[in-house]
């Protein structure tokens, strides 16, 4: 569904990672790792076209993101659920709105209704739901960006450290959230520096562990 | 763009709309300007008209009429005016020909005199006011006739002055209509100025539409329908407001000949209706291009 292939990026004429290689398959489960600065952000962001890669090739759904038009790069990040690290609301909406936008601008804000109370539910906002961004916790605005990134049932599910604002309690709940949504079938690639988190993951779920290390991408250790 | 996408970019998406918070001073900029705006422009438009009809009246009018003027001692005047009134009624293209009284005489030039100057005294020359029929006489044949027979006439078909005359008015109207295209292309200048600080302010919410699976013109329709109906409701106050000055303007047989026709005459008052339209047209080309423009800076 995804995939890098030789991939480079730079910026400020200096190489962020080069010869970099990645595939995102239905059902697979990833954590990338590596320090901060490593480019776990970057990378991410060449998963869903807000950058272009300055070497290689991206590939998203089978088309090359350097060929895409603005309308096709719309369209194939309907089919890929973010969750930002600074959670990306429009704080002028209520919280509801904010997770129902992904339908909305698909044109298909009557689903919204059938499908917002259960997923309040699920990540357990409901009472939250008339609230502002601004209202709410880290761990709240955290577990809405999950419920805006899924809401549309997308293929793909990329997050960045969706636990790094939130505690060992709630991170639990969101991996665990993630791990659901993985065994129905979505692809789910999970930037993080919580090494704990990935430790969690290992007796429920069979992931693939990458470092983000020296501009290049390694896999790390033995695979959990 | 189909008229159909016009339509629904103008009416918008109601879910569209709410993504993009209200900014209250590129509200107000907008608003203000195209009322001002169209203020200014139902003034060119009457300017316009104005002058266009005004060039048409003197045109016509001036070139159907000309003038005899007869110089001669006063004890032959009379037989001079009487052979030029003979030789005009033979004449192919003269359909009317009258000899103007000594008090029409002396009114024509009072103005230039003053009322202390005694006219009686002053020697007037006889004049004969010429109509012409819509084919016109052949002036040159006239002229010789004229010079054979009263030679003391000389003949004024107003060529002379009817031509800058008639040409000051075009450009007066010319004038009138470059000002409209000025007020059109400013509107359109602030209009995008606006379009853009909004656009700028609301990088970050166009930042996540996009991310989300916004396209383009989801998210310029929001700015577009936004702007098109400001700019409409501005510029539906400012042509109301300039209507209404225009009407109150002082009448013309109050102020003198040359305002004569200044405004607007019957069905001619529905042409500043178009004002409000056509500023909301610029306003939708103009938002349009600046979304368009803005968008495509972001990935």
């Amino acid at each position: 569904m995804i995939e890098l292939e030789d991939v480079a990026y730079s910026y400020g004429g200096g190489e962020l990672f080069s010869d970099l290689s990645l595939s995102l398959e239905p059902g697979s489960f990833h954590f990338l790792t590596g320090p901060s600065g490593a480019g776990k952000t970057t990378l991410l962001k060449l998963c869903y076209g807000e950058l272009t890669a300055t070497a290689g090739s991206v590939r998203l759904f089978g088309r090359e993101v350097r060929e895409m038009t603005r309308d096709e790069t719309a369209l194939a990040r309907r089919r890929i659920g973010v969750v930002h690290q600074d959670c990306q609301f429009l704080d002028h909406l209520p919280l509801w709105e904010n997770i129902a936008l992904p339908l909305t601008v698909a044109g298909r804000a009557d689903e919204a209704a059938a499908n917002l109370p259960d997923l309040l539910a699920w990540v357990g906002l409901a009472r939250q739901a008339d609230q502002l961004p601004p209202e709410l916790s880290g761990g709240e605005r955290q577990r809405a960006a999950l419920a805006r990134a899924v809401i549309t049932s997308p293929d793909v599910i990329l997050a960045d450290e969706p636990t790094g604002n939130v505690d060992w309690d709630m991170s639990q709940r969101l991996l665990t959230l993630l791990i659901e949504l993985n065994r129905m079938g979505k692809a789910v690639l999970i930037a993080t520096h919580d090494m704990a988190l990935i430790r969690a993951a290992k007796p429920q779920v069979q992931a693939r562990v990458l470092r983000l290390k020296d501009r290049k991408l390694l896999t790390a250790g033995a695979d959990l | 763009m189909t008229l159909a996408e016009v339509f629904a970019a103008v009416m918008g998406d109601r879910n569209a709309d709410r993504a993009v918070p209200p900014s209250g001073f590129t509200a107000r900029l907008t608003l203000f300007t195209s009322a001002a705006m169209a203020f200014l422009a139902v003034f060119a438009l009457a300017l316009s008209l104005a002058t266009g009809q005004l060039a048409t009246r003197w045109g016509e009018e001036l070139a159907r009429t000309s003038t005899l003027r007869i110089s001669a001692p006063p004890d032959q005047a009379a037989a001079q005016v009487a052979a030029a009134l003979r030789v005009l009624e033979t004449t192919p293209g003269v359909a009317q020909a009258r000899a103007l009284s000594l008090e029409e005489r002396q009114a024509l030039i009072a103005p230039y005199f003053g009322p202390d100057v005694p006219l009686d005294a002053l020697p007037i020359p006889e004049l004969i006011e010429i109509e012409e029929t819509a084919d016109g006489y052949d002036a040159t044949g006239l002229r010789a006739r004229l010079l054979a027979e009263v030679p003391g006439a000389v003949l004024d078909d107003h060529t002379r002055w009817r031509a800058p005359l008639v040409e000051a008015a075009g450009r007066l109207r010319m004038l009138g209509l470059l000002s409209l295209a000025l007020i059109a292309a400013a509107t359109a200048a602030m209009i995008t100025l606006a379009a853009q600080a909004a656009l700028a302010a609301n990088a970050q919410v166009i930042r996540v539409m996009r991310l989300v699976g916004a396209r383009d013109s989801y998210i310029a329709q929001a700015f577009v329908r936004r702007f098109t109906l400001r700019t409409l409701i501005g510029a539906g106050i400012g042509t109301a407001l300039g209507m209404a000055a225009v009407a109150l303007l002082p009448r013309a047989e109050v102020a003198g000949g040359f305002l004569t026709g200044l405004g607007f005459q019957g069905l001619g008052w529905l042409w500043p209706l178009a004002v409000p339209i056509l500023a909301a047209m610029v306003a939708f080309v103009a938002t349009r291009a600046a979304a368009a423009r803005a968008l495509r800076e972001m990935r």
